[in-house]
């Protein structure tokens, strides 16, 4: 016997998903359609909007920066947040309690606002390239991601295996690559997934530190957007989703999503 | 090889509590010792501090003619069962056995072939590519006994290992347990809160309390023969009779328990006896009787125990529990007297 579902809570669930997925759908309307501007429903049916972001250079130039940008910072943000999650973890007695707070303040801070603060302090203050600073930029926003997702799957990890390994004759880095690290490999990869995704997708930080000659996908996507008002940024819109669905779509594959939520 | 641990004046901290208080014992090749205690006594933290897992603030450890007070944990060739059994989650019942084979840069056919002995040794051959998820708790504490030992430790150690298993197969693992230790005649320490536990296996049973060792003895000496009132309390004296000495003729010592009450106790049955001592008895070591000499006593609640009727008796001194013959039932609200019996009670000194 199915279920009954109450008939207005049914109602706000197709609103809800409707407000979701509406965006989405016109977002796809308006890169399909056969006009010189942005609109919707779309009027004629077209693939020239794709077609011309490979025309612009800027297009694919910062497209690059942006996976560059994406993988380096992450790759920064779990090689700090490893460890990091590890140790509070690990010594989540003798550590004080504001320090794993600490790792998620740039959550906690509105993201102009470590934005700005990034820019005076790596870009201005330590005088770094713009292409460093973001890298750099990027790590610190997507840490608390690392921090939290490694440290949930530590949070059930039983750290006496690690005793077991040592008492065993297994050194402490050992025991941490063949023992620690295989039994958290789906947090690793949650946490990679959900700071790539980020880090491709952000805005408000990266704005502060795109510089002369180098800037991420998004910030150029509102640069074209301020004088070109066609359909080419719907297009865009819509390969950045496709990346990130694809992404997903991926991890469903192999660990299922389920576990992302977990 | 069988080597003996020696553990000299050993102390540890956390922080500034001092959980171990100089602390010496000395475990024979080839013996099994108990620390046996409640939790927080220190047995634990003894254990640790063997492991290496924690570093004492003083003393030393010697494992035969080896100091391993300052090596890392990783070094010093102890073989670890735990309470939660520890098994890599990410390794088969066979290679988590080889794990530490493959530490000491054995060669994969030959660990394989040495981890498979040590499972069939423990009946777990037909499982040996399992992943431990997939095994009762029985099993899995079979596994982490086999990974222990095949790495031929010159010491073992437990701790609590079978704390969460049933009761039935609590009995059949000890046994277990102690043939493998006897048949390789593994010098080991057994960290435990279960009386009966540390009794039925150990060669001698160290009893900790508040970081110190109270007594070290074999099972028979401490059940019969406790040197404290805390010992004796904890083996399972349920009455502790504080008496003074009122009068002493020859051998007889004639003493008074609160309330009045007097006993005359053989010197040459109970022993010397001071001025101001503890009588202890067990529910067995006080013969209830209609009548004779002893402490008079109003008989309360009678529990069956199938092999005695026990009572909780009202008396002079507090109350007491008793056990009587099951020939002679009697009610609740009746008179009786209570006779201590040398050879079940002990002397000893009052505590402060």
């Amino acid at each position: 016997m199915p279920t009954r579902i109450h008939p207005i809570l049914g109602a706000f669930a197709i609103l809800v998903f409707f407000f979701l997925l509406a965006p989405l759908v016109i977002i796809v309307g308006a890169a399909l359609s056969d006009t010189t501007f942005l609109t919707f429903p779309p009027q004629g049916l077209t693939l020239r909007w794709f077609a011309n972001i490979f025309q612009i250079e800027a297009f694919r130039r910062t497209a690059i920066t942006s996976l560059q940008v994406a993988l380096l910072g992450t790759g920064l943000s779990l090689l700090i947040g490893i460890p990091a999650a590890y140790a509070l973890n690990r010594y989540r007695v003798e550590l004080p309690r504001w320090l794993s707070t600490l790792f998620v303040l740039p959550i906690l801070v509105p993201e102009i606002v470590f934005g700005f603060a990034l820019m005076k302090s790596i870009t201005i203050g330590l005088g770094l390239p713009v292409f460093i600073s973001l890298v750099v930029g990027h790590a610190l926003l997507i840490l608390p991601y690392s921090v939290r997702v490694v440290g949930a799957s530590l949070a059930s990890f039983d750290f006496s295996i690690e005793e077991a390994a040592r008492s065993l004759g297994c050194p402490p880095l050992k025991t941490f690559m063949t023992v620690v690290l295989p039994n958290i490999r789906a947090g690793v990869i949650a946490a990679f997934i959900l700071a790539f995704i980020t880090s491709i997708n952000d805005v408000s930080v990266s704005v502060f530190l795109t510089g002369p000659g180098i800037s991420t996908l998004p910030i150029q996507i509102l640069a074209h957007m301020e004088q070109f008002f066609d359909p080419t940024i719907a297009s865009v819109s819509v390969l950045l989703m496709l990346v990130t669905v694809g992404v997903m779509a991926i991890v469903e594959a192999t660990l299922g999503l389920t576990f992302l939520t977990k | 090889m069988t080597v003996s641990l020696t553990i000299e004046n050993l102390s540890a901290h956390y922080g500034t509590t001092q959980v171990l208080k100089d602390l010496s014992i000395s475990v024979a090749a080839g013996e099994l010792v108990s620390l046996l205690g409640s939790s927080g006594c220190g047995k634990t933290t003894t254990l640790r501090l063997v492991a290496g897992f924690l570093q004492p603030t003083s003393g030393r450890i010697r494992l035969g003619d080896r100091d391993l007070t300052t090596l890392p944990a990783h070094a010093r060739d102890i073989g670890l069962v735990f309470q939660n059994y520890a098994l890599f989650p990410h390794l088969t019942v066979l290679d988590n056995v080889a794990f530490g084979l493959k530490q000491r840069g054995i060669a994969k056919p030959d660990r394989a072939k040495r981890a498979m002995a040590m499972l069939e040794r423990v009946g777990l051959a037909p499982l040996a590519d399992r992943l431990p998820a997939a095994l009762s708790g029985g099993q899995k504490q079979r596994v982490a006994l086999a990974r222990a030992l095949v790495i031929e430790p010159p010491l073992l150690m437990f701790d609590e290992p079978l704390s969460n298993l049933d009761a039935k197969l609590r009995i059949d693992m000890r046994v277990e347990i102690r043939q493998l230790q006897r048949a390789n005649g593994t010098t080991s320490l057994y960290v435990t809160h279960d009386q009966e536990e540390a009794f039925s296996i150990s060669d001698r049973v160290a009893i900790m309390n508040a970081g110190r060792i109270l007594q070290l003895d074999t099972p028979e000496v401490l059940y019969q023969k406790p040197a404290s009132a805390f010992v004796a309390r904890f083996v399972g004296f349920e009455n502790l009779i504080r008496m003074k000495v009122v009068e002493r003729q020859a051998a007889i010592v004639t003493a008074e328990a609160a309330g009045g009450t007097r006993l005359h106790l053989s010197q040459d049955l109970f022993g010397p006896i001071k001025d101001d001592f503890i009588l202890a008895c067990r529910a067995d070591g006080l013969a209830v009787r209609r009548d004779g000499e002893g402490i008079p006593a109003l008989l309360g609640t009678r529990t069956y125990l199938g092999r005695a009727y026990q009572y909780k008796c009202e008396t002079a001194a507090g109350e007491i529990t008793a056990n009587g013959p099951l020939s002679d039932p009697l009610d609740a609200g009746a008179r009786a007297v209570l006779t201590p019996l040398p050879e079940q009670c002990c002397i000893l000194d009052p505590e402060d």
